[in-house]
Protein backbone atom coordinates (compact mmCIF):
# COMPACT_ATOMS: atom_id res chain seq x y z
CA UNK A 1 0.00 0.00 0.00
CA UNK A 2 2.73 2.39 1.19
CA UNK A 3 6.45 2.31 0.26
CA UNK A 4 8.57 4.46 2.58
CA UNK A 5 12.29 4.89 1.72
CA UNK A 6 14.97 4.47 5.02
CA UNK A 7 17.93 6.95 4.44
CA UNK A 8 17.91 9.41 7.40
CA UNK A 9 16.72 9.77 10.90
CA UNK A 10 13.77 11.71 9.61
CA UNK A 11 12.96 9.22 7.25
CA UNK A 12 12.34 6.97 10.33
CA UNK A 13 10.46 9.14 12.31
CA UNK A 14 7.86 9.35 8.60
CA UNK A 15 7.53 5.56 8.89
CA UNK A 16 6.73 5.77 12.19
CA UNK A 17 3.55 8.33 11.25
CA UNK A 18 2.90 6.38 8.73
CA UNK A 19 2.64 2.89 10.74
CA UNK A 20 0.87 5.23 13.45
CA UNK A 21 -1.74 6.46 11.19
CA UNK A 22 -2.37 3.35 9.66
CA UNK A 23 -2.55 1.43 13.21
CA UNK A 24 -5.24 3.56 14.56
CA UNK A 25 -7.39 3.92 11.18
CA UNK A 26 -7.21 -0.23 11.91
CA UNK A 27 -8.87 0.24 14.94
CA UNK A 28 -6.03 -0.95 17.25
CA UNK A 29 -5.72 -0.23 20.74
CA UNK A 30 -3.92 3.19 21.88
CA UNK A 31 -1.71 0.43 23.55
CA UNK A 32 -1.23 -1.62 20.67
CA UNK A 33 -0.55 1.19 18.29
CA UNK A 34 2.52 2.54 20.81
CA UNK A 35 3.77 -0.92 20.99
CA UNK A 36 3.66 -1.82 17.16
CA UNK A 37 5.26 2.10 16.36
CA UNK A 38 7.99 1.68 19.11
CA UNK A 39 8.97 -2.04 16.90
CA UNK A 40 8.78 -0.02 13.64
CA UNK A 41 10.99 2.46 14.94
CA UNK A 42 13.84 -0.19 16.25
CA UNK A 43 13.29 -1.84 13.02
CA UNK A 44 13.50 1.28 10.64
CA UNK A 45 16.39 2.26 12.33
CA UNK A 46 18.27 -0.66 12.27
CA UNK A 47 18.06 -0.86 8.97
CA UNK A 48 19.28 2.47 8.22
CA UNK A 49 22.06 1.95 10.75
CA UNK A 50 22.97 -1.76 10.58
CA UNK A 51 21.43 -2.20 6.80
CA UNK A 52 22.80 1.12 5.20
CA UNK A 53 19.30 1.76 4.79
CA UNK A 54 16.09 0.09 3.20
CA UNK A 55 12.77 0.83 2.77
CA UNK A 56 9.18 -0.28 5.17
CA UNK A 57 6.27 -1.15 3.52
CA UNK A 58 2.67 -0.80 5.88
CA UNK A 59 -0.42 -2.88 4.78
CA UNK A 60 -3.36 -3.22 5.98
CA UNK A 61 -4.24 -7.05 6.68
CA UNK A 62 -7.04 -9.20 7.39
CA UNK A 63 -6.83 -12.58 9.57
CA UNK A 64 -8.50 -15.59 9.06
CA UNK A 65 -11.20 -15.16 11.38
CA UNK A 66 -11.81 -11.60 9.88
CA UNK A 67 -10.31 -9.66 12.00
CA UNK A 68 -8.02 -6.42 11.22
CA UNK A 69 -4.51 -5.88 11.58
CA UNK A 70 -1.57 -3.89 10.09
CA UNK A 71 1.77 -5.41 8.48
CA UNK A 72 5.03 -4.02 8.08
CA UNK A 73 7.36 -4.71 6.07
CA UNK A 74 11.41 -3.41 6.32
CA UNK A 75 13.86 -4.20 4.12
CA UNK A 76 17.25 -3.77 3.15
CA UNK A 77 20.45 -4.54 0.34
CA UNK A 78 22.72 -4.19 4.04
CA UNK A 79 26.03 -7.16 5.17
CA UNK A 80 22.36 -9.14 6.88
CA UNK A 81 23.27 -10.95 9.44
CA UNK A 82 25.16 -14.19 9.83
CA UNK A 83 23.52 -15.87 13.43
CA UNK A 84 19.42 -14.96 13.84
CA UNK A 85 19.48 -16.03 17.09
CA UNK A 86 22.28 -14.51 18.47
CA UNK A 87 20.92 -10.90 16.72
CA UNK A 88 17.80 -11.83 18.32
CA UNK A 89 19.41 -12.35 22.17
CA UNK A 90 18.05 -9.85 24.29
CA UNK A 91 21.22 -7.54 25.18
CA UNK A 92 23.30 -8.99 22.03
CA UNK A 93 24.28 -6.00 19.86
CA UNK A 94 27.33 -6.15 17.19
CA UNK A 95 28.21 -2.61 18.56
CA UNK A 96 27.14 0.69 20.48
CA UNK A 97 23.30 0.01 20.80
CA UNK A 98 21.42 -1.70 23.94
CA UNK A 99 21.15 -5.41 21.96
CA UNK A 100 17.00 -4.88 22.63
CA UNK A 101 15.51 -3.55 19.34
CA UNK A 102 15.40 -6.57 17.25
CA UNK A 103 14.04 -8.67 20.59
CA UNK A 104 12.14 -6.09 22.05
CA UNK A 105 10.25 -5.48 18.74
CA UNK A 106 9.36 -9.35 18.72
CA UNK A 107 7.77 -9.34 21.81
CA UNK A 108 5.94 -6.05 20.87
CA UNK A 109 4.67 -7.47 18.07
CA UNK A 110 1.52 -10.66 17.20
CA UNK A 111 4.04 -11.99 14.03
CA UNK A 112 7.24 -11.82 13.60
CA UNK A 113 9.57 -13.23 10.64
CA UNK A 114 13.13 -12.87 10.25
CA UNK A 115 15.08 -13.73 6.82
CA UNK A 116 18.54 -12.86 6.70
CA UNK A 117 21.72 -14.05 5.05
CA UNK A 118 25.36 -13.12 5.24
CA UNK A 119 26.08 -10.41 1.69
CA UNK A 120 22.13 -10.50 0.74
CA UNK A 121 20.38 -8.18 3.01
CA UNK A 122 17.92 -8.56 5.74
CA UNK A 123 14.10 -8.63 5.39
CA UNK A 124 11.86 -8.53 8.82
CA UNK A 125 7.79 -9.07 8.25
CA UNK A 126 5.89 -8.18 11.81
CA UNK A 127 1.76 -8.28 12.19
CA UNK A 128 -0.09 -6.76 15.25
CA UNK A 129 -3.74 -8.06 15.03
CA UNK A 130 -6.59 -6.06 16.22
CA UNK A 131 -8.29 -7.07 19.61
CA UNK B 1 16.77 18.50 11.85
CA UNK B 2 14.20 20.14 14.83
CA UNK B 3 16.19 21.42 18.19
CA UNK B 4 14.47 20.71 21.64
CA UNK B 5 14.38 23.87 23.33
CA UNK B 6 15.80 24.36 27.23
CA UNK B 7 14.57 26.63 29.32
CA UNK B 8 16.36 28.25 32.87
CA UNK B 9 13.90 28.65 35.96
CA UNK B 10 16.01 29.62 38.45
CA UNK B 11 18.32 26.44 39.27
CA UNK B 12 16.37 24.24 37.34
CA UNK B 13 16.29 23.64 33.35
CA UNK B 14 13.25 22.79 31.56
CA UNK B 15 12.51 20.77 28.63
CA UNK B 16 9.38 20.23 27.30
CA UNK B 17 10.01 17.63 24.34
CA UNK B 18 7.29 18.84 21.53
CA UNK B 19 8.59 17.55 18.08
CA UNK B 20 8.68 14.11 16.95
CA UNK B 21 12.05 12.72 17.87
CA UNK B 22 14.67 11.84 15.34
CA UNK B 23 17.97 10.50 16.80
CA UNK B 24 20.00 13.52 15.35
CA UNK B 25 17.30 15.48 17.89
CA UNK B 26 17.93 13.89 21.10
CA UNK B 27 21.40 13.70 20.52
CA UNK B 28 21.62 17.48 20.10
CA UNK B 29 19.35 17.49 23.29
CA UNK B 30 22.17 15.99 24.92
CA UNK B 31 25.10 17.88 24.23
CA UNK B 32 22.83 21.34 24.77
CA UNK B 33 21.88 19.86 28.04
CA UNK B 34 25.19 19.54 29.10
CA UNK B 35 26.54 23.07 27.79
CA UNK B 36 23.75 23.88 30.14
CA UNK B 37 24.68 22.32 32.68
CA UNK B 38 28.32 23.82 32.76
CA UNK B 39 27.59 26.75 31.82
CA UNK B 40 24.48 27.77 34.49
CA UNK B 41 25.50 25.50 37.33
CA UNK B 42 22.05 24.55 37.19
CA UNK B 43 21.19 21.66 40.05
CA UNK B 44 18.22 20.27 38.31
CA UNK B 45 16.69 19.05 34.91
CA UNK B 46 13.01 18.31 33.86
CA UNK B 47 12.23 16.86 30.83
CA UNK B 48 8.61 16.60 30.18
CA UNK B 49 7.70 13.93 27.97
CA UNK B 50 3.91 14.56 28.07
CA UNK B 51 3.49 14.58 24.43
CA UNK B 52 6.37 11.81 23.44
CA UNK B 53 4.06 9.27 22.01
CA UNK B 54 6.64 6.43 22.02
CA UNK B 55 9.77 5.77 23.71
CA UNK B 56 12.46 3.08 22.17
CA UNK B 57 15.89 1.76 22.75
CA UNK B 58 17.14 4.90 21.42
CA UNK B 59 15.40 7.37 22.94
CA UNK B 60 15.52 5.84 26.19
CA UNK B 61 19.26 4.95 26.15
CA UNK B 62 19.30 8.74 25.56
CA UNK B 63 17.29 9.77 28.40
CA UNK B 64 19.04 7.31 30.48
CA UNK B 65 22.66 8.95 29.54
CA UNK B 66 21.47 12.59 30.15
CA UNK B 67 20.19 11.51 33.62
CA UNK B 68 24.19 10.49 34.23
CA UNK B 69 25.59 13.38 32.24
CA UNK B 70 23.77 15.88 34.68
CA UNK B 71 25.10 13.86 37.73
CA UNK B 72 28.37 14.65 36.72
CA UNK B 73 27.81 18.05 36.97
CA UNK B 74 26.02 17.53 40.37
CA UNK B 75 22.65 18.25 38.82
CA UNK B 76 19.58 15.38 39.24
CA UNK B 77 17.23 14.40 36.21
CA UNK B 78 13.62 13.67 36.68
CA UNK B 79 11.79 12.80 33.75
CA UNK B 80 8.20 13.60 34.00
CA UNK B 81 4.86 12.98 31.81
CA UNK B 82 5.20 9.60 30.63
CA UNK B 83 1.94 8.32 28.93
CA UNK B 84 0.55 5.01 30.45
CA UNK B 85 0.93 3.29 26.60
CA UNK B 86 4.36 4.45 26.92
CA UNK B 87 5.29 3.19 30.09
CA UNK B 88 3.63 0.07 29.19
CA UNK B 89 5.63 -0.53 26.03
CA UNK B 90 8.67 0.18 27.50
CA UNK B 91 8.83 -2.56 30.29
CA UNK B 92 7.74 -5.16 27.31
CA UNK B 93 10.77 -3.54 25.27
CA UNK B 94 12.61 -4.71 27.70
CA UNK B 95 14.04 -1.22 28.84
CA UNK B 96 13.87 -0.47 32.87
CA UNK B 97 15.44 2.84 33.24
CA UNK B 98 16.97 2.04 35.90
CA UNK B 99 18.60 4.81 37.65
CA UNK B 100 16.44 7.52 35.73
CA UNK B 101 13.71 9.41 38.27
CA UNK B 102 10.19 9.16 37.59
CA UNK B 103 7.63 12.01 38.75
CA UNK B 104 3.80 11.88 37.17
CA UNK B 105 4.29 15.78 36.53
CA UNK B 106 6.09 18.95 36.34
CA UNK B 107 4.69 20.14 39.49
CA UNK B 108 5.54 16.90 40.95
CA UNK B 109 9.08 16.51 39.57
CA UNK B 110 10.20 20.12 40.51
CA UNK B 111 8.63 19.15 44.12
CA UNK B 112 11.14 16.00 43.75
CA UNK B 113 14.48 18.06 42.87
CA UNK B 114 13.46 20.36 45.90
CA UNK B 115 13.57 17.74 48.39
CA UNK B 116 10.10 18.23 49.66
CA UNK B 117 8.35 14.59 47.65
N1 LIG C 1 18.97 -4.81 9.25
C1 LIG C 1 20.09 -5.34 9.79
N2 LIG C 1 21.17 -5.60 9.01
C2 LIG C 1 22.31 -6.13 9.54
N3 LIG C 1 22.46 -6.44 10.86
C3 LIG C 1 21.42 -6.20 11.67
C4 LIG C 1 20.18 -5.65 11.20
N4 LIG C 1 19.32 -5.53 12.25
C5 LIG C 1 20.01 -5.99 13.33
N5 LIG C 1 21.25 -6.39 13.00
C6 LIG C 1 22.27 -6.97 13.90
O1 LIG C 1 21.64 -7.49 15.05
C7 LIG C 1 22.16 -6.89 16.23
C8 LIG C 1 21.05 -6.74 17.25
O2 LIG C 1 20.09 -5.77 16.81
P1 LIG C 1 19.28 -4.95 17.89
O3 LIG C 1 18.39 -4.01 17.19
O4 LIG C 1 18.67 -5.93 18.83
O5 LIG C 1 20.43 -4.19 18.69
P2 LIG C 1 21.23 -2.88 18.31
O6 LIG C 1 20.66 -2.27 17.07
O7 LIG C 1 22.68 -3.24 18.27
O8 LIG C 1 20.97 -1.96 19.56
P3 LIG C 1 19.60 -1.21 19.97
O9 LIG C 1 19.19 -1.81 21.28
O10 LIG C 1 19.96 0.22 20.10
O11 LIG C 1 18.60 -1.47 18.89
C9 LIG C 1 22.75 -5.56 15.77
O12 LIG C 1 23.77 -5.12 16.64
C10 LIG C 1 23.26 -5.94 14.38
O13 LIG C 1 24.53 -6.55 14.47
MG1 LIG D 1 18.65 -1.83 16.91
Amino acid sequence: MEELPIRTGNDVVRVRQQVRAVAAESGLSLVDQTKLVTAASELARNALVHGGGGMARVDVVTSGAGKPGVRIGFTDDGPGIADVDQALTDGWTSGGGLGLGLSGARRLVDEFELNSKPGSGTSVVVVKWSR
Amino acid sequence: MERVPILKIGKTLFVSIQIDLQDESVMQLQEDLAEELAGTGAHGVIIDITAVEIVDSFIGRMLATIGSISRLFDAETVLVGMRPAVAITLTELGLSLRGVRTALNAEKGLALLNGSA
